[in-house]
């Protein structure tokens, strides 16, 4: 069996001392319709080198949790932790790649790449020559003179992953950093990220609601609930590394699609459901 | 010919192209008496009172003159209109309680207080200076406001998770990411200086162009006061050119 159900306990990571520790995690927004819950009780950890991916269903509270996580948001109960370090507001160690496109459109690539050292206050010469280390390493050798427009998304994106990775953060935490872009590409990028994880022995963090990606590219997927957002299951895929996305042609990369899904299914439904209801009483 | 070279120069041609046409048009027009020529001169004419009024009404130092009153403007503009517009965006009462004054400020004849500013700073050159300056302000103002919280959240997120201090989010992205919209501001903000600082002149017998125009309008000298016109849009076609320059060399795009 490839994919290990774990129990419905709080799931722990199995390896050294965990790296990032989300405790009891609870936000909740006022909304004119009063107070909603966007994540609920949630914990988990992340071992060193090791790559999670969080899925769940539009609306679930992916992204709160992602910019909690960041110290983007504050005023949220429970704990997150960065090799024992409490987080409050955003953290040296977390590096966040945005599901939006975010490099800086009147800086070209490899003064995008530059862009934390000069904030670090790095000498010119040698920010160049270290951000010329992370474009080779992202595949964008030969593009450093560029400016964004004159790049494809996924190039943007890759550009916006390198910058992140330049500040040397002991966790990638991405959101959906690929959502824009189409299947064949998002499927090869995957691959450049497994590349630079193993490369890099990099901790990440995905948030995601595509299943492909959470399978191609994690250790672990806990999947949510749909709002109020919970931990529904942590789920291990057990293939093995290093990959590449080739493996989505195997049984056990589709044996686990199909188990997410499974646990996925009935949140997705639970939200179209709610759409719906919106949706008629708004137009009612 | 390259494909830059190419896509820089069909546009000119086409614009330059366009503008002889026309002048032919109206040459033809008026020829064929279809334009009464005592109100708009032939092109000819205008083409041919270029050499006289530079020579007899000192159009260079007139041109310097105007070019200077809406270069310290620009200045003016650029110093206090995005600062003003930076102190609205910061501080969120004083723009609510201000931003509607400074649109209804936008849209106001602001000309018709030529008197008022005569009697503060006299028959001079501040006074065209100042009314210039009023008239372009709250252009520049309301696009700066604009440009700086039409920034994408996205940016101020990569800056906040980068331990951005707010003074090196406000240089390193909030103003780089609004500087196209500042400058379509300044832009529009001297368009609206330049009509009142030739107005002006014109209003009160002083200075550059303006006067000049007045000078050879009440001589009914029309080919003449056609081409210190054309003077007016060489002071705006160099005054687009430098901004335009400064634009990019402050933000290089693609």
């Amino acid at each position: 069996m490839a994919v290990t159900r774990l129990a419905d306990q709080v799931p722990r990571a199995q390896s050294a001392a965990p790296i990032l520790v989300v405790d009891d995690i609870v936000k909740s927004f006022e909304t004119p319709d009063g107070t909603v819950t966007a994540v609920d009780h949630i914990s988990f950890d992340v071992a060193p080198g090791e790559f999670l991916a969080v899925i769940g269903p539009s609306g679930c509270g992916k992204s709160t949790l992602f910019n909690i996580i960041g110290g983007l948001i504050e005023g949220y109960r429970g704990r997150v932790a960065v090799a024992g370090e409490t987080v409050r507001g955003p953290h040296a160690s977390i590096g966040m790649v945005f599901q939006e496109e975010s490099t800086f459109p009147w800086r070209t690539v490899v003064e995008n790449v530059a862009f934390p050292l000069e904030i670090a206050g790095m000498a010119k010469a040698q920010r160049i020559e270290r951000a010329r280390h992370f474009i080779d390493l992202v595949g964008l050798t030969g593009f450093e003179r560029r400016y964004p427009a004159e790049l494809s998304g996924g190039m943007r994106q890759r550009v916006a992953i390198a910058r992140t990775l330049a500040s040397e953060p002991k966790i990638l935490l991405m959101d959906e950093p690929f959502g824009a872009l189409d299947e064949q590409t998002r499927l090869l990028l995957g691959d450049k990220v497994l590349a630079i994880q193993h490369q890099l022995k990099q901790t990440c963090l995905l948030i995601t609601h595509n299943i492909t990606e959470a399978v191609q590219l994690a250790d672990r997927v806990l999947v949510m609930t749909y709002r109020p957002g919970k931990v529904k299951r942590m789920v291990a895929i057990e293939l093995p590394r290093p990959r590449s996305s080739e493996i989505v042609s195997s049984d056990a990369f589709g044996r686990s699609v199909a188990q997410i899904w499974g646990d996925l299914r009935e949140e997705a439904s639970r939200g179209m459901r709610d759409d719906e209801r919106h949706i008629a009483e708004h137009l009612s | 010919m390259t494909g830059r070279a190419t896509r820089t120069f069909v546009p000119f041609a086409l614009g330059f192209g366009t503008l002889v046409l026309f002048t032919l048009a109206l040459e033809a027009l008026i020829r064929a008496g279809l334009v009464n020529r005592f109100i708009v001169p032939l092109p000819s004419q205008i083409a041919g009172a270029f050499g006289r009024v530079i020579a007899e009404e000192d159009i260079p130092h007139r041109f310097l003159v105007t070019a200077r009153e809406s270069l310290w403007a620009a200045l003016l503009l650029a110093l206090f209109g995005i600062g003003f517009g930076v102190l609205l965006y910061r501080v969120r009462l004083l723009r609510e309680a201000t931003e509607t004054w400074v649109a209804a400020l936008a849209s106001a004849p602001t000309v018709l207080m030529y008197p008022l500013f005569l009697v503060i700073f006299g028959r001079s050159e501040t006074t065209i200076i100042m009314m210039g300056f009023v008239a372009g302000v709250p252009a520049v103002i309301l696009k700066t406001i604009e440009g700086l919280a039409g920034t994408r959240r996205v940016l101020i997120d990569v800056g906040r998770s980068f331990k951005l201090s707010e003074v090196q989010l406000f240089w390193k992205i909030l103003l780089p990411a609004a500087l196209p919209t500042i400058f379509v501001g300044l832009r529009l903000g001297m368009i609206f200086a330049l009509i009142n600082i030739v107005g002006v002149e014109f209003l009160i017998n002083f200075g550059g162009l303006g006067q000049l125009i007045n000078d050879l309008a009440e001589r009914y000298d029309l080919p003449g006061t056609y081409a210190a016109i054309c003077f007016v849009i060489l002071v705006s076609v160099v005054f687009f050119f430098l901004t335009d320059r400064i634009e990019r060399w402050l933000r290089p795009v693609a």
